[in-house]
């Protein structure tokens, strides 16, 4: 009888090494959740450089405040650039309309955009986007393959270029593969570009689900008692089916 | 031990309720007096916990309604305020989401325990094919769920399954039409879902595990020996193999649920999107009726039959083969207890033949539920058509093998 359920275990295991597999290579994006300061930069990076044209509408900046440790002075200084309340949701001016006009689209809401995309694919895409000519905004992505979206960060991170390079595969077929190099530097360094890129997407990811935080240490409380309830539980049932033969 | 307490108790509140209403004897008819075979194994806990499950999707289900709204235009957004503005939101949010695949898993194994102990012989059809009828509302029930929180998987995945009445000849498209009530599904849809979803089926989902109950105590529970426990009376006229439910099962089944929530409260706390399979990446991105994605694929626990409506050749265009495939491999099931020709109930008592076959029917399931989430090539297709092939031999050639097949004397008593 076990062995059908060793089999079932087994047979569903190339489910999940499968699951992971993706087109374009992904970096890991390496995130420390409780990394406060790396979370602080994040939000900071995030409201300087992606709330105006893209939303975090399911938001409040009063949470980020309290979950990151801002005091609400501060929140309202460095993150609320528009005034309002600090119970407020983290909406954009730019009419929908208006950002249809200039990308092609209305930039999608960002709330839970770390949990669509996951931070891999978020930590590669921003470090992604190269220089090129054919398209009307002059930029494309390797990972998102004519994005509408201009490189925002050009001027911290600089420019980059595509390099073509022919590779042998495991088959013997060449093929062509594209990678990037920093043609005109920015103001960061490409250590310190990535680290940004980190703690920005480290504040989506938190931003993706506030409670995860609280989720993981409850968690760990619940399944101690469960573990002890178990052992009480355990205890009765050998004592009832002591006279059971 | 409880079942006596009753006797003293004459008078009093209980004397005055008992004068009104049957709470003693029910009380003794299904629990405290109930005789159940002593010798349960690990596969009979998934009964009990199955209703744990009911119990745990409902009380989650009302929290949930009171945040959430049915309404196209706000259904994602309020999902997300559970998630965040409201107390333990996310708690009951997740709770909600894992029950729904923990019910299914729970369910699966539940069945899969009849077929290891023939529990859905005579005199057990109607516990099988009410329990059936349990399995098929589920499938509804999950099936509508998945549509509220409105994502793009949400959506997409029900336009497909939607879209699969449409496969019907003539009547097809006005069916499809007449269960989403708009052309595409649109806000009538998610209404009327959310409709059937918190009131409809739960209402007959609790009826028929009723009617589950009310029939299976009628005959009395099956048991890993596939004894008739019934036939062998002590002196005092109950079952010698019996032992009363209440207390003996219920101090059991309670190890049982402690142990499902170990496992249920990992996945709710660490893993609530279990690598996507229970709550899908998809499901992040909010409805979009003009985006197609790439790669549309159910929950898994309909993957199985998924995976068997694309294993069958389209016929002049039309996928009716196949979706009437899918319909056959589940209404196959209702027809077990007369399928099954075998002398004897329990695997330890029947011959290789079912071994070999029930074997291949659980890795065939299994591969057909992987496949149906990947996206198919002509590997896969030929695969899944290899494994539909199992399924369905597996059921219309069970009144051949179970007769042929050599079975071993069964015992008088039960073994422990």
């Amino acid at each position: 009888m076990k062995r059908f359920l060793i089999t079932a275990l087994l047979l569903l295991a190339p489910a999940w090494v499968f699951a992971a597999a993706g087109g374009v290579h992904l970096d890991k994006a390496n995130i420390d959740p409780n990394n406060k300061q790396s979370l602080q930069r994040g939000a900071k990076m995030f409201v300087n450089y992606c709330l105006s044209c893209h939303s975090a509408e399911l938001m409040r900046y009063e949470r980020i405040g309290r979950d990151l440790g801002i005091e609400d002075q501060l929140v309202k200084e460095h993150l609320m650039f528009t005034g309002g309340k600090l119970g407020d949701l983290m909406t954009v001016a730019t009419a929908d309309a208006d950002s249809k006009e200039w990308f092609g689209i209305v930039p999608p809401d960002l709330t839970v955009i770390a949990r669509a995309r996951g931070v891999d694919w978020l930590y590669t895409y921003m470090r992604s986007f190269y220089r090129d000519d054919s398209k009307i905004i002059g930029v494309n992505n390797l990972v998102f393959p004519d994005v509408g979206m201009p490189h925002v960060l050009w001027e911290l991170q600089g420019w980059q270029d595509p390099v073509i390079t022919s590779v042998k595969d495991h088959d013997g077929n060449t093929r062509k593969e594209v990678t990037l190099e920093l043609a005109e530097p920015g103001l960061m360094t490409p250590k310190e570009y990535d680290r940004a890129m980190r703690d920005l997407v480290n504040f989506l990811d938190y931003m993706g689900e506030p409670a995860k935080h609280d989720r993981r240490s409850l968690g760990v409380k619940v399944i101690m008692f469960l573990l002890l309830f178990l052992v009480v539980a355990y205890m009765l049932k050998r004592d009832y089916w002591k006279d059971v033969h | 031990m409880a079942g006596n307490t009753a006797d003293k108790w004459q008078g009093g509140l209980l004397g005055w309720i008992d004068a009104r209403f049957p709470l003693s004897s029910m009380w003794n008819e299904h629990l405290a007096k109930y005789y159940a075979p002593k010798n349960f194994n690990f596969w009979y806990y998934f009964g009990s916990l199955a209703l744990f499950v009911l119990v745990i999707q409902i009380v989650t289900g009302i929290w949930l309604t009171m945040n959430y709204k049915p309404d196209a235009e706000l259904a994602f957004n309020s999902v997300e305020y559970i998630m965040r503005d409201v107390n333990w939101g996310w708690l009951i949010r997740y709770m909600h989401s894992t029950g729904a695949s923990a019910f299914f898993l729970v369910v699966y194994l539940h069945m899969f325990r009849a077929l290891l102990y023939g529990s859905y012989q005579k005199p057990r059809e109607l516990i099988w094919i009410f329990g059936m009828i349990i399995y098929v509302c589920l499938m509804a029930e999950a099936f509508m769920g998945y549509l509220l929180p409105w994502g793009q998987m949400s959506y997409w995945g029900a336009q497909v399954i939607i879209n699969l009445f449409g496969a019907i000849p003539f009547i097809g498209e006005g069916i499809a039409e007449w269960i989403r009530g708009d052309y595409v599904v649109a806000d009538a849809t998610l209404n009327r879902f959310f409709a059937f979803h918190v009131i409809a089926v739960p209402i007959v989902l609790l009826a028929l595990v009723v009617l589950h109950l009310l029939a299976l105590h009628e005959v009395g529970s099956n048991n890993p020996d596939g004894v008739e426990i019934k036939k062998n009376k002590g002196p005092d006229g109950n079952p010698v193999d019996g032992i009363p439910f209440h207390p003996y099962y219920t101090v059991k089944d309670i190890v049982g649920v402690i142990v499902f929530l170990i496992f249920f409260s990992i996945v709710v706390f660490f893993m609530p999107e279990m690598g996507g399979y229970f709550l899908e990446h998809n499901k992040f991105i909010p409805a979009d009726p003009l985006k197609t994605p790439e790669h549309i694929a159910p929950l898994w626990f309909f993957t199985p039959f998924y995976a068997i409506l694309r294993a069958i050749p389209s016929l002049g265009g039309s996928s009716f083969p196949g979706v009437l495939a899918m319909g056959v491999s589940i209404v196959v099931l209702f027809f077990l207890p007369w399928l099954d020709r075998s002398p004897v109930r329990s695997i330890r008592y029947r011959g290789t033949l079912y071994k070999v076959w029930l074997a291949l029917f659980v890795v065939s399931f299994v591969i057909l539920g992987w496949l149906g989430m990947e996206q198919p090539t002509t590997l896969y297709t030929w695969i899944a058509r290899i494994c539909t092939v199992i399924y369905f031999a597996f059921f219309f050639l069970m009144p051949i093998y179970t007769k042929m097949d050599k079975t071993k004397p069964v015992p008088d008593r039960v073994t422990s």
